[in-house]
């Protein structure tokens, strides 16, 4: 066996340039797959923890009558003395936060500009609201008594061309079907990085949105964040809701984004496929290149009285060679890649997507199992790319290689 | 005793349509510890009887008997451990493995053999010091003249001491005193070894060192001799 890894070592050496740039096509394919993995789970870990925390929550209580895509306002459809719900659900040992929100369709107007908007009451002071109070790049936040200001995104400042301290008139339907409209000052701008959540939510104090929709004491949805999200299937059973509501978790709540996370993941193996099969390619290119060159040498080895299976062997261990020096190459490549992005991002600006809360930056983010099973993976297919010329070298007719040309 | 016994081998090529007979019924039977010669013009069949007594090419039709056994209905791996352990090769291109040095290159039917360490060490010593490489032991085959490679080509091929050793065309490629040196080797191995030689040629300097001389021609044993020393 020594002897046999010798012989495959001193071969790969005859042709040093061709075996590195072979190992090389190895690596460059296993880096390749480390970073797309990653940024592919950078990007889907993220945005699902963004649509969470900006969004969703982890859990949401609403009428079951609520349909979240009319924005229903009536009283019916909402649920009623909402901050006694949310204290209780509050109290609980796994929540963080609990808190209600009253969501309206409405539009934002500034001189000949409009936009449509997702009015959101919320409560000021409640912690799942921190990301919108860290995101203020102008002006301040919002306090649970002002009623003439409003918090708005970056996108939608930029698009209405106001800044803080700008009027800006909020149109936005009631409870009984009308339309209120009212002007408010732009207390603040603000930006969570992710565009197409900026550009449609507007944020109100909740109090100030009841009245202004004259949904009184009424509350959309209580909007649930638990301290981690493998937490949720463990506390949707043991909260206890009046039967006119339902408890959704962020599957349910987001399952336009699990479906395109699903799909994604499709996607990415056909991939992860291609890259391998191109990778595969290489390999089988240089060994069978290899094979032909070293033709008389089989017959050789095969006069002395070498069996096919030892032959076979012998390409083996040159193809398994070349596939520990590209994963060593690879995983050198592939975690420098990686570390990169995971400290400056990947920017992708605007996605476009509605209804998918993406962040204009993608965290490439590395995970060990991702890592151990991409390796392996590109392991085994490099060894398996060495096996059809090593079937070849083996089945070769001892007289007929010994003609071959030198 | 009888090392190869041939009995009515014919070897067909077909080649397309072409149908090329190599060998038509050779009979030829080599006794043990003999030094013999094929001779004949090219084309006469030589080479392929070599390839047919070193089980490296199945007759068409006809019996091909190595030290006792029927080659001819032994399968791949099979054929491939009788010429591991019965029978040694001599090529005119020399035929040694250029990864590897001349004592690894010696070594190598022993490996293959699964011989111990300090076993194929003895050897491979005692093959390099009577084929007069010593000195040459760590050498790779680039770095030999073609009169050294072919002596570590002798000296691998007698290192699992086997029966038998076949030479095609052994001094082609060398020059007057290397080709007369190689030749010295061999018969000095088949005088104190007893191993027996047979070996193809149409050089008339080889064909003397002979003590029997197979003449082929068109595929058919034509006549046997006794070379005529000068």
């Amino acid at each position: 066996m020594i002897q046999t890894l010798k012989m495959a070592f001193r071969d790969l050496g005859r042709n040093r340039r061709r075996s590195f740039f072979s190992s090389l096509a190895v690596g460059v394919g296993l880096a390749m797959l480390i970073l797309m993995s990653s940024v592919v789970t950078g990007e889907m870990g993220g945005a699902i923890e963004n649509a969470i925390k900006l969004q969703s929550g982890h859990i949401q209580i609403r009428a079951a009558t609520y349909d979240e895509n009319k924005s229903s306002l009536k009283w019916e459809d909402l649920v009623a003395n909402p901050d006694e719900i949310a204290n209780q659900i509050g109290a609980l040992s796994q929540v963080k936060s609990a808190t209600p929100r009253l969501y309206a369709s409405g539009f934002l107007s500034s001189g000949n500009q409009s936009a449509g908007a997702k009015i959101t009451g919320i409560d000021p002071l409640s912690p799942a609201n921190d990301p919108y109070r860290e995101g203020v790049i102008s002006g301040s936040y919002l306090n649970p008594d002002d009623r003439d200001a409003v918090l708005i995104g970056k996108p939608m400042a930029e698009k209405l061309k106001l800044k803080v301290g700008d009027n800006v008139a909020l149109s936005l339907n009631t409870a009984d079907g009308n339309v209120q409209e009212q002007i408010f000052i732009v207390k603040g701008i603000y930006t969570t990085n992710t565009y197409g959540f900026d550009g449609a939510t507007v944020f109100l104090p909740l109090i100030k949105a009841q009245a202004m929709t004259q949904t009184e004491n009424h509350a959309s949805a209580i909007f649930i964040l638990l301290k981690d999200t493998a937490m949720t299937d463990t506390v949707i059973p043991v909260l206890s809701v009046p039967a006119n509501l339902e408890v959704k978790s962020w599957k349910d709540l987001n399952a336009l984004f699990v479906e395109w996370e699903a799909m994604a993941q499709s996607y990415i193996v056909i991939f992860y496929m291609i890259i391998l099969a191109i990778t595969a390619s290489v390999i089988i290119n240089t060994l069978i290149m290899s094979v032909y060159e070293r033709t008389r040498e089989i017959g050789i080895l095969s006069a002395i009285g070498m069996r096919g299976g030892r032959i076979m062997m012998l390409f083996l261990a040159e193809s398994s060679m070349l596939a520990v020096g590209g994963v060593i190459l690879g995983l050198i490549i592939g975690v420098l890649g990686t570390l990169y992005f995971n400290v400056n991002g990947f920017y992708i600006g605007n996605m476009g997507l509605s209804g998918i809360v993406i962040t204009d930056t993608i965290y490439a983010k590395l995970t060990m199992d991702n890592l151990v099973n991409l390796t392996i993976m590109t392991f085994v297919v490099t060894l398996l790319s060495g096996l059809y010329p090593a079937v070849m070298a083996s089945r070769m007719q001892p007289v007929a290689a010994l003609r071959a040309e030198k | 005793m009888e090392v190869v016994k041939i009995e009515n081998v014919t070897r067909v090529y077909q080649i397309g349509k072409l149908e090329t007979r190599a060998l038509q019924g050779v009979n030829l039977s080599i006794a043990s510890e003999e030094f013999t010669s094929l001779v004949g013009p090219s084309g006469s069949g030589k080479t392929t009887l070599l390839q047919m007594i070193g089980c490296l090419d199945q007759p068409t039709s006809g019996r091909v008997i190595v030290n006792g056994k029927d080659v001819t209905k032994l399968n791949r791996n099979q054929r491939a451990d009788m010429r591991r352990e019965n029978i040694g090769f001599i090529f005119q291109f020399f035929a040694l493995i250029p990864t590897l040095s001349a004592y690894e290159n010696i070594e190598m039917p022993l490996l293959l053999n699964g011989q111990g360490a300090g076993e194929r060490k003895a050897r491979v010593m005692e093959l390099l010091k009577a084929v007069d490489l010593t000195d040459r032991a760590n050498n790779r085959p680039d770095q030999l003249s073609g009169g050294q490679q072919q002596r570590v080509a002798i000296a691998r091929a007698l290192a699992p001491k086997p029966a038998l050793i076949l030479a095609d065309e052994p001094t082609a490629n060398l020059d007057t005193e290397n080709g007369r040196q190689v030749m010295d080797i061999m018969q000095k191995l088949n005088k104190d070894t007893g191993v027996t030689f047979v070996f193809a040629t149409h050089d008339p300097r080889v064909i003397n060192y002979a003590r029997r001389v197979v003449t082929l021609q068109d595929g058919l044993i034509e006549k046997e001799s006794k070379p005529v020393k000068k």
